[in-house]
């Protein structure tokens, strides 16, 4: 017993020692694809428009002119102090970007993820609990379609559906201008920000603008919940714990309701961990179909300028979320789940 | 023929659902394979095409009139662009699911044939790639390929291969592991089979079966990746060739303007087509897999006895 008991802190601290080899790695691989680049980065954004020893201050400001070692080392202990070095192209510190868009980013992913919660794992309970019907089918359908949907074609057919039906009904951006303006920047999430201000008006404004954007990438998710909850609970439902309480004259609803629906959901914790790096893509795609201001669209922003420096410090914060919550996960599960820890 | 009869088999050990969808999806993936085979009869016009017999094709008309699906602001037209758009994905798709399924198979027969510090190595490096988000990812790749060998069907290939490549050599390894301690293998070992014989004729059979299942849900998947990056720019380019993701970009700028058929059209092409793959995929895991697998019962007649 004494052993079993001291098993939970040693995984935990195995887990977390995990992130170091982990996020090295990734970084490693940031580095060296953004180095195998061909040509000269500062050439390749703001080539035309700057005069030659103009550019060349700019590469010896970006330590292009460095060793490879140095400049590998310099991105290491950079990441390691928080500091992801300036974008080329408007000279800004990455850090002041992750920053004033990390927020709606964050927005975004959270809203889509509850949206998908809520409406993906009731749909799997009942197309497992009524296998081979008519819902099943229906459900499972609903399910393969809308994970099949790309997330920019769910976006544009709902913006056509509200042009046309709610018109009026904000499509694009964060917030009117208005509520952006009038409400004051303290945690760089809008939508807190409205409500610490009090400003009833610019929560339902940022509430709308968000509405659409939730949706489109909580759907695409949604479709996996209802596959793995509908999965997982028939399987327990054949499970010997299951087929011992319908022995014992348990009638059928209940031994569903009480029996198996828990130990259904035990997974999808864990799938919500594998969740984090479709999440943050279906973002890059959300942001740019309806110009939410979040890092995603930054992402494309810098890409389509070629801005090296930039792709670089905006994947690496991207890399660094999905080990470091990936794992977090792998510890919450194995809290509620015993069996994850051995 | 005993092979044909083989693969059916478990076929027609399905039932209801399975089936169903099994059946719904090939003929959907066959459907989409006719369009991109036969583009050039079947497409009224070729995917770049502004004009024809010197009249210019009406700018963003809607469908009708000469053009089933109406026309883009490009004043290409639609289903043109979406009869070739099939031929795109096709293309990219089969280059990348066979180059990483072949380099994922390699890689994994060899990590887990060999083990040691190779197993090691490769397992870590397929690790990171895995953890990393597939779009991501290939937004990386596809910006650097485009770069260096400019955007096409390759470089967008190439993207892909890198994502999906990890899963095929996680699977593959983890069988061939667990093959490698079989009695069978060992005996092969026993009687002096080379490495090179016993990975190429025990355990690659062996090894080989579960590969169509990941095969057709990445082909699904791979074409919403594809989509993705074309959607993003990063993607085929215009003139080289219809991209139902590229197409999309562009109707995004007409929605405010009412214009529902540039985008319509090729988003309904994608949904189709992956859903298409998906319930192929789906029928086979469910046709294969024996957790999930319900048999047919089949009716046994008694002959009655002859008195």
């Amino acid at each position: 017993m004494a052993a079993q008991s001291g098993s939970l802190p040693r995984y935990i601290v195995q887990r977390l020692l995990l992130i170091i080899p982990m996020v090295w790695l990734l970084l490693t691989l940031v580095f060296l694809l953004m180095r195998v680049a061909p040509g000269d980065p500062v050439t390749a954004s703001v080539g035309g428009r700057l005069p030659p020893d103009a550019l060349e201050a700019r590469r010896e400001a970006l330590g292009l002119n460095d060793p490879l070692i140095q400049q590998y080392w310099d991105y290491l202990s950079g990441v390691l102090t928080f500091d992801l070095g300036k974008t080329i192209t408007d000279n800004t510190p990455i850090t002041d970007i992750i920053k004033e868009n990390g927020g709606a980013t964050l927005t975004l992913t959270v809203t889509a993820m509850l949206f998908a919660l809520v409406v993906g794992l009731p749909l799997g309970l009942l197309a497992g609990r009524y296998r081979d019907t008519v819902a099943d089918g229906g459900i499972r359908i609903f399910g393969i379609v809308t994970y099949a949907a790309p997330i920019f074609f769910t976006g544009i057919l709902l913006q056509l559906l509200f042009l046309n039906v709610f018109s009026g009904w904000p499509l694009l951006g964060q917030s009117t201008p208005i509520t952006e303006f009038s409400v004051e920047t303290k945690t760089h999430i809008l939508l807190l920000d409205a409500m610490l201000a009090g400003d009833s008006e610019a929560v339902v404004d940022v509430l709308k603008h968000l509405m659409l954007p939730a949706i489109t990438l909580g759907l695409l998710i949604c479709g996996i919940f209802i596959r793995l909850t509908r999965v997982n609970l028939l399987q327990t439902l054949q499970a010997d714990y299951v087929e011992a309480a319908r022995a014992r004259g348990i009638p059928e609803p209940k031994v569903v309701r009480s029996h198996a629906f828990r130990n259904a959901l035990v997974p999808v914790v864990t799938i919500i961990g594998l969740l984090i790096a479709l999440l943050m893509s279906g973002a890059v795609l959300t942001e740019k179909t309806f110009a939410w201001p979040g890092l995603g669209n930054q992402l494309i922003t810098y890409i389509e300028q070629r801005d090296y420096a930039a792709v670089q410090g905006i994947i690496t914060v991207f890399a660094i979320l999905v080990v470091v919550i990936s794992i977090l996960i792998d510890i919450v599960n194995a809290l509620i789940d015993p069996r994850v820890r051995y | 023929m005993a092979s044909i009869r083989g693969i059916l088999a478990p076929f027609r050990e399905t039932t209801g659902f399975a089936r169903w969808m099994l059946l719904v999806g090939v003929v959907i993936v066959v459907f989409f394979t006719v369009l991109a085979v036969g583009a050039d009869w079947i497409a009224p016009y070729g995917f770049a095409q502004q004009s024809a017999n010197g009249v210019d094709f009406p700018k963003a008309a809607p469908p009708g009139d000469g053009h089933l699906m109406g026309t883009d602001r490009l004043f290409f037209d639609v289903w043109s662009r979406v009869v070739y758009g099939a031929r795109t994905a096709l293309e990219v798709i089969v280059l990348a699911v066979s180059a990483s399924l072949v380099l994922g198979l390699v890689l994994g027969l060899i990590s887990g044939y060999v083990g040691g510090w190779i197993d090691r190595v490769l397992v870590l490096v397929m690790d990171v790639l895995y953890a990393f988000p597939g779009l991501l990812l290939a937004i990386v790749f596809g910006f650097l390929l485009a770069e260096k060998i400019g955007a096409g069907v390759i470089s967008a290939a190439g993207a892909l291969t890198v994502i999906y490549m990890p899963q095929y050599f996680r699977v593959v390894r983890s069988s061939t592991i667990s093959a490698k301690e079989s009695t069978y293998v060992e005996a092969a070992r026993a009687l002096g089979a080379p490495g090179r014989t016993v990975v190429g004729r025990y355990l690659f059979g062996n090894v080989i079966h579960s590969v169509p299942v990941i095969g057709t849900l990445n082909a699904a998947d791979a074409l919403g990746t594809l989509a993705a990056l074309g959607f993003l720019g990063l993607g085929i380019q215009p003139t080289d060739g219809a991209e139902w993701g590229f197409d999309l970009s562009r109707a995004l700028e007409d929605v405010t303007s009412g214009i529902w058929w540039t985008g319509l059209y090729p988003g309904l092409a994608i949904v189709l087509l992956i859903t298409g793959l998906t319930l192929v995929g789906e029928g086979l895991n469910e046709t294969v897999n024996p957790v999930l697998r319900k048999r047919r019962l089949r009716k046994i007649t008694v002959e009655e006895t002859q008195k």
